[in-house]
């Protein structure tokens, strides 16, 4: 199959991007989106042009780094599915495609397709683990945990963190990022003895970071590729409600 | 030259107790005076990241490297299957000592006892910390943890979140370093590659960084270095790791005096789905959870075209279950990797290039229900299905052999510190307890025992005896001179303007390795390596072509640094395997193998750890370190 490129090339943060367009005839189409983009930079080496920048490691829909913007869809037209795990057969003959990277002020670009996701860490940071140390443990059946709330935590934790949520939403809310940490520990036992503090230092440096405001319009999860389920947003805004309540009473009693 | 003694260090005395006894022997600090030393981690997969958090809670300063955005990509994240436990929660009859034999068996008699009881020992808390920091691992309804079972033994003792077990694990990691990060006790480098490691009167005292965004070249300097940079499989091209691992740092060390150990020693892993063209980028690997309920067959016929739900049962060879009935399906990577290769090569291989076997689910789906194998396996099921455009549900998977993990790496003591003083590995970077084969669901217990629960504990003692720097020493020469070579050495590589990119010339030595130093190797291919090799290096010197600034973003320089040292690599790879002229693990030699075309250990002449110094002209010089077995029986391995 042939296809027509449109790829968003930028040098960095600080200067002015613009769309290229390349041409790729011949595509196997049971190749993924990023095996095309390989041969596209093969090209343009051989070329002595510069090859596109992307971020990408597992190529297996894990790890979370790849995420660009394709034909305006975050990981592309595909549900459930990152860049990554994409294959051309999901394209037809001659189509053109856009690339672009995914835009949100809290995601300054680095170059082309690549972007600075370090506030979902400073996100984490604030607040998104347990706090206890090594070699502190009980013994881990000690701990007994109903099935039920167990896998709801796990689908929570599942999210890889890709950003494509930020992407989709169109105020570049990181809600459903952060609710996902947060139900996933709030779920848990282990987890629900910070679960007040957590939430309201997580949603602080949420804000502090520049992400948009939650409209509930679904775009994150409905994006999401691995189908992180807005319910999370709801669990998030209970914890949440909670917390500002309690903070209210401790507040009075002082 | 230098001479090394090679000697583990562990302590005499009783196997059971010894760990115990030897920490509660090792010097201590309290966090203030913890406080006035500095420690490096270069990585932040599963073995950095847990050592980088525990280091930072014990009161250091740690400076955490990696070349990821964020510590949560590394490639720990990919893995699916489990970690090993002895915690008996099953109560069919496992252990410790049941672990430790295992572990030991499985890697073919080629591991450390000492390192490999204390790593049976330690995995039972790491189950506990895990649970503690929130990971959700898979329960019973009862709500007590769930275990399944793995190859290589014969009983249940896998924890496991789907199979999604190493991104969990990662993540329960990455919040005990976030935590740290948030009370300032680590400092996070992302987007930077370690080049060179600094030297100062013999010991490890800093690094040389390149920051992969400005391309700056940047000197730090601590009390110490831990090394915690993974494996080297994509020194075969093609592998499951993720594109960027590598063997750079690890590499760079080696040259800097880290004796190199038993880098021949690489997994192969039976269950990836198989090449389909030229422009395949990397594998993908299924769990070898999914050998608990699928069953692995080719035709009886050589090249039989039929669909495989059109043959039936009698014309079908379940070859595993019929050449070990004892443990089927579920044999060691190892052995199952070799089988398929073996019907492959006969003419039974099935798909478009005959380079294939099938793994089955129909009889598990018939008996256990679609939604029983959809609870366990499911995300494995739809990424099957996303790459090969087939339904697992209806049709066997296609299913060959891949490089996935390597045994190898920089020899360590039982303190985990390589031959150089100050200079740590932990992980999948060194070479410690696996031996010649891993066992499934171990790579994820041995990233974290070391992280967690060893290395703070010997490098603590390290540095109780060492004066803290308490400063900056970037000024010294030895910064400077280190500093000075990697510029000189990315300067060569941009001015070489040839007409290839790096990653056609990385092809062609993976085809070369994977050809010769893979599956199954034989004297004269690895001499063919070794002639081959070198006109690899040569091209890639000669005719590499990197467009761009190294003061930028610069994808194709990061891969040509790291493509360089997967050639001098890929040739110590065949002097090694060229020296042990026996079979063992997952290296089968072929001249060395019994009349059942299982491998032929020689424990008369190999029972050694082969370490390898590195020397720029000459071949590299092999020390060996004899490994001593007081606690269990050399055995031929067997798993009929």
């Amino acid at each position: 199959m042939n296809v027509n490129l449109k790829i968003w090339r930028q040098g960095s943060d600080s200067v002015k991007g613009i769309l290229k367009t390349y041409r790729l005839e011949n595509i196997d189409p049971n190749i993924s989106f990023l095996e095309m983009l390989d041969i596209l930079n093969i090209k343009l080496v051989k070329e002595k042009r510069d090859p596109v920048a992307f971020d990408h490691d597992c190529r297996e829909g894990i790890c979370g780094s790849c995420g660009f913007m394709i034909n305006g869809r975050p990981h592309g037209p595909q549900k459930a599915t990152t860049v990554c795990q994409l294959h051309m057969r999901a394209f037809n003959n001659e189509d053109d495609i856009l690339l672009e990277p995914f835009r949100a002020e809290s995601f300054p670009v680095i170059k082309d397709l690549s972007v600075d996701r370090k506030s979902f860490d400073r996100i984490i940071s604030s607040g998104g683990y347990v706090s206890t140390n090594t070699g502190e443990a009980p013994e881990a059946n000690s701990i007994s945990i109903e099935k039920e709330y167990a896998d709801e935590a796990f689908l929570s934790s599942a999210c890889i963190g890709c950003g494509a949520c930020v992407a989709a939403c169109k105020n570049s809310s990181a809600m459903l990022f952060t609710s996902a940490k947060v139900s996933h520990l709030s779920l848990l036992p282990q987890g629900q003895k910070e679960g007040k503090d957590r939430v309201a230092k997580m949603v602080a440096i949420m804000d502090e970071e520049g992400f948009g405001a939650c409209t509930n319009t679904g775009a994150c999860s409905a994006e999401c590729p691995k189908e992180i389920g807005q319910i999370n947003i709801a669990r998030l805004n209970q914890e949440y409600i909670s917390s500002s309540l309690s903070g209210f009473l401790k507040k009075k009693n002082e | 030259m230098t001479q090394f003694n090679l000697f583990s260090k562990a302590p005499e005395g009783d196997l059971y107790t010894k760990w115990e006894k030897y920490k509660s022997s090792l010097k201590k600090l309290t966090p203030e005076e913890a406080n006035k030393y500095k420690v490096i981690v270069i990585g932040t997969g599963l073995a950095g990241a847990s050592a980088s958090a525990t280091l930072a809670e014990r009161g250091f300063n740690v400076h955490a490297f990696s070349f990821h955005e964020s510590p949560r990509r590394a490639h720990s994240i990919a893995a699916q299957g489990g970690i090993n436990a002895a915690k008996n929660y099953k109560s069919d009859g496992d252990s410790v000592m049941r672990l430790f034999y295992d572990t030991i068996k499985g890697g073919d008699f080629r591991s450390r006892e000492d390192n490999v009881y204390r790593l049976a020992e330690i995995s039972k808390n790491i189950i506990d910390q895990c649970v503690a920091q929130g990971v959700p691992f898979a329960r019973e309804y009862g709500g007590l943890l769930d275990n399944r079972s793995f190859g290589g033994v014969q009983v249940s003792r896998t924890f496991y979140a789907r199979g999604q077990t190493g991104q969990q694990l990662l993540l329960g990691a990455y919040s005990a370093l976030s935590r740290q990060m948030e009370k300032k006790k680590v400092v996070f480098y992302p987007r930077h590659d370690m080049l060179d490691v600094v030297l100062v009167e013999g010991k490890a005292k800093g690094i040389v960084t390149r920051n992969l965004v400005d391309g700056k070249i940047e000197t730090h300097s601590a009390d110490i270095v831990i090394l915690a940079t993974g494996g080297y499989s994509n020194v075969y091209y093609l592998s499951t790791n993720a594109m960027a691992s590598n063997v750079t740092a690890n590499w760079r060390a080696h040259r800097k005096g880290a004796l190199f150990a038993n880098p021949s020693f690489t997994q192969i892993h039976p269950t990836c789905i198989p090449v389909k063209n030229d422009f395949q980028s990397k594998l993908t690997l299924m769990s070898e959870s999914l050998r608990n309920d699928g069953r692995v067959w080719v035709p009886k016929k050589k090249n039989d075209q039929r669909k495989p739900t059109e043959i039936p049962e009698e014309e079908r060879d379940y070859y595993l279950e019929r050449i070990y009935p004892a443990f089927g399906n579920l044999v060691p990577r190892d052995v199952a990797s070799r089988r398929a290769k073996e019907v492959c090569d006969e003419g039974r291989g099935i798909g478009p290039t005959g380079f294939a076997v099938y793994l089955d689910f129909q009889k598990a789906i018939e008996e256990k229900g679609e939604d029983f194998i959809r609870e366990k396996y499911g995300n494995l099921f739809d990424m099957y299905q996303n790459i090969t455009n087939e339904n697992p549900y209806k049709t066997p998977m296609k299913i060959y052999p891949a490089v996935h993990y390597t045994m190898g790496g920089l020899w360590v003591d039982y303190n985990l510190m390589t031959t150089v003083k100050g200079l740590f590995s932990i992980g999948e970077s060194n070479f410690s307890d696996h031996g010649a084969n891993r066992l499934g669901a171990s790579a994820l217990m041995q990233g974290l025992a070391d992280g967690y629960f060893v290395v703070p504990h010997t490098a603590m003692d390290f540095l109780a005896k060492e004066i803290p720097l308490m400063q900056d020493i970037t000024d010294r020469p030895e910064f400077k001179e280190a500093e000075e070579k990697t510029k000189n050495e990315i300067a060569k590589l941009m001015s070489v303007e040839g007409k290839l990119a790096v990653d056609e010339v990385h092809r062609e030595l993976g085809k070369i390795v994977w050809d010769k130093i893979g599956m199954a190797r034989n004297e004269a291919g690895l001499k063919e390596a070794l002639s081959e090799i070198p006109k690899i290096k040569e091209k890639f010197w000669n005719n590499i072509l990197i467009p761009g600034s190294e003061k930028d973003v610069n994808q194709e320089l990061e891969k040509a640094l790291r493509i360089k040292d997967f050639i001098e690599l890929a040739e110590l790879m065949a002097f090694d395997a060229l020296d042990r002229k026996e079979s063992c693990g997952a290296h089968f030699r072929e001249e060395y193998q019994t009349e059942e075309n299982e491998a032929d250990r020689n424990d008369q002449d190999y029972k050694y750890v082969a370490a390898w110094d590195y020397s720029k002209n000459e071949e590299p010089k092999l020390f060996k370190e004899e490994l001593k077995y007081n606690n269990v029986k050399l055995k031929t391995r067997s798993y009929k």
